[in-house]
């Protein structure tokens, strides 16, 4: 499903965020990604969803090399994808029911569809009488279970997870992790990149460790 | 495709639901378009409507003939027939020299002087009325009939035409200018409101962008949006225009009266008003575009 053969990646300040990487993900499997802040785990999440291009290497997703990727055909590629971020990024000026059906929006769904979509995703994060909310009046837990129901709307066969539960209590990290176990159970490919070592001892599943962009062993 | 109609009926909806959300700066913003574009579209009605008044006042410009004195009436006839089968020629009015001399009497006041006369002094003459009016074709008329034999003299009485041709191109220019100007502005306008829409939905545009929306997406609102800011500005200046005629109209009719005259102001016609809509929305479309293409894709 994912990829990474001898990928390199140096920003232009010549900083070197990844040495050399490679490794796979099968589809359906759930894959921690961990390491110190620094060690170049969002970058390499970047590279999947081609917010940043390798200097070398490939990074194959789905069977298409995402580095080589042409800029218009961008769009197409991350609709496959279930991105969440760390920093939520929520649209404060619209309310909750108006951040998941974005998505939907892009794509271009008709309304009545879409609507059904948006109330399916947010009942899969127990949102769902949440709707007419704004994202101002959610919790810090209940901001990043809006986020993934964004990402899942779309029903991608893969999900990102930049640190979902970096500013949560325990409670509130235990129950995104819950939400994460039940996408593993029905198929979704998952990487999800967190120094949580709670996470890490509690959750099942193959861990990618990174050292200063290196792949430890 | 009806996927495709669903995007852009929810864009459309959407921008006009944008306008009511600042319902001050975009009535605001719309009435400076209007007053900008109302000036040269002002300005241009108000020429068409001395060019029509200086051909009504005027008259339509003519071409006489003086024939030469020597000229019998097979020449007449023979000239006559010519004249008005003539291409340029709308009508041709033949003025006998008895008659020329009749109403030189009556209307001069000069009876006795001319009964002095041993001989009618006046030649057989014909009035002409070309078809195109434009100098240039009126003189090259004059020029060929020049050359016919047995015409003494042909006068164009084009000096008015002239001057009336000359005016309006001034005008005409200035027109321009002021619409260049103008419509600069507005494009401006434009540019600088998506430009702070742009910013203001930064983060709306970084989301959108990450999950998948193409730039085209992207970019369709801000160019709804100035395509109907500019053709709402088009309305605008249509109405300023449209009330401003009604108003002078009105005192122009008391004005009119005092001359004997029944002039009054018309309107832009349904093609140039359907012009200056088109334009002022094509106009706010292309500051949006620039501003789009300037802000927008630094930003992706």
């Amino acid at each position: 499903m994912i990829h990474f053969n001898h990928v390199n990646k140096r920003y232009p300040s010549g900083y070197q965020a990844l040495k050399n990487i490679s490794f796979e993900i099968a589809e359906g499997e759930m894959v921690f990604l961990t390491g110190h802040s620094g060690a170049g785990k969002s970058t390499l999440l970047k590279l999947i969803a081609a917010i940043e291009r390798p200097n070398s290497g490939s990074v194959v997703v789905k069977g298409k090399n995402v580095a080589t990727l042409k800029n218009s055909a961008l769009p197409y590629l991350r609709r496959n994808l279930g991105l969440i971020f760390q920093d939520h990024k929520l649209l404060f000026d619209r309310s909750v029911f108006d951040n998941v059906v974005l998505p939907l929006q892009i794509c271009g769904f008709d309304h009545r569809d879409s609507a059904k979509r948006v109330r399916a995703a947010l009942d899969k994060v127990g949102l769902l009488d949440r709707e007419k909310a704004h994202p101002v009046a959610l919790s810090g837990g209940e901001q990043q279970r809006l986020c993934i129901a964004r990402a899942i709307v779309n029903r991608p066969a893969i999900m990102l997870a930049d640190e979902p539960t970096g500013n949560l209590d325990a409670d509130s990290a235990h129950d995104i992790m819950g939400i994460f176990k039940s996408f593993h159970q029905v198929g979704v490919t998952l990487l999800i990149a967190t120094h949580d070592e709670n996470i890490l001892q509690q959750f099942e599943g193959r861990k990618l460790a990174l050292k200063h962009g290196e792949l430890r062993p | 495709m009806k996927n495709w109609l669903n995007q852009h009926v929810r864009v459309l909806l959407f921008t006009i639901r944008r306008f009511y959300a600042t319902p001050l700066s975009s009535l605001l913003n719309i009435l400076v378009i209007g007053i900008a574009l109302s000036l040269p579209t002002g300005l241009y009605v108000l020429m068409q409507n001395i060019q029509n008044l200086a051909e009504q006042a005027i008259g339509k410009p003519q071409i006489s003939i003086f024939l030469s004195m020597d000229a019998n009436q097979d020449d007449i006839s023979r000239i006559s027939k010519k004249l008005k089968q003539h291409d340029e020629i709308k009508s041709v009015e033949l003025v006998p020299r008895d008659q020329a001399l009749e109403q030189l009497k009556q209307t001069t006041g000069l009876a006795d002087v001319i009964g002095g006369l041993a001989q009618n002094p006046l030649p057989d003459a014909f009035i002409v009325y070309p078809k195109n009016l434009h100098a240039q074709a009126l003189q090259a008329l004059r020029d060929e009939l020049q050359q016919w034999p047995k015409l003494e003299h042909v006068q164009l009485d084009s000096a008015w035409a002239h001057k009336l041709e000359a005016l309006l191109n001034f005008g005409r220019l200035a027109v321009l200018i002021l619409a260049m100007l103008l419509s600069l502005a507005l494009v401006a306008i434009t540019f600088n409101t998506i430009r702070l829409q742009i910013l203001t939905q930064r983060e709306e545009i970084e989301v959108s962008a990450l999950i998948g929306a193409t730039n085209n997406f992207i970019r369709r609102p801000f160019l709804y949006f100035g395509l109907l800011q500019g053709l709402l500005g088009g309305v605008a200046a249509w109405l300023i225009i449209i009330i401003s005629v009604a108003l002078l109209n009105s005192s122009l009719t008391g004005l009119a009266e005092l001359y004997a005259s029944h002039f009054t102001l018309h309107p832009p016609s349904a093609g140039d008003s359907l012009t200056l809509l088109l334009f002022s929305a094509y106009l706010g479309w292309l500051g949006a575009w620039l501003s789009v293409k300037q802000h927008l894709l630094s930003m992706l």
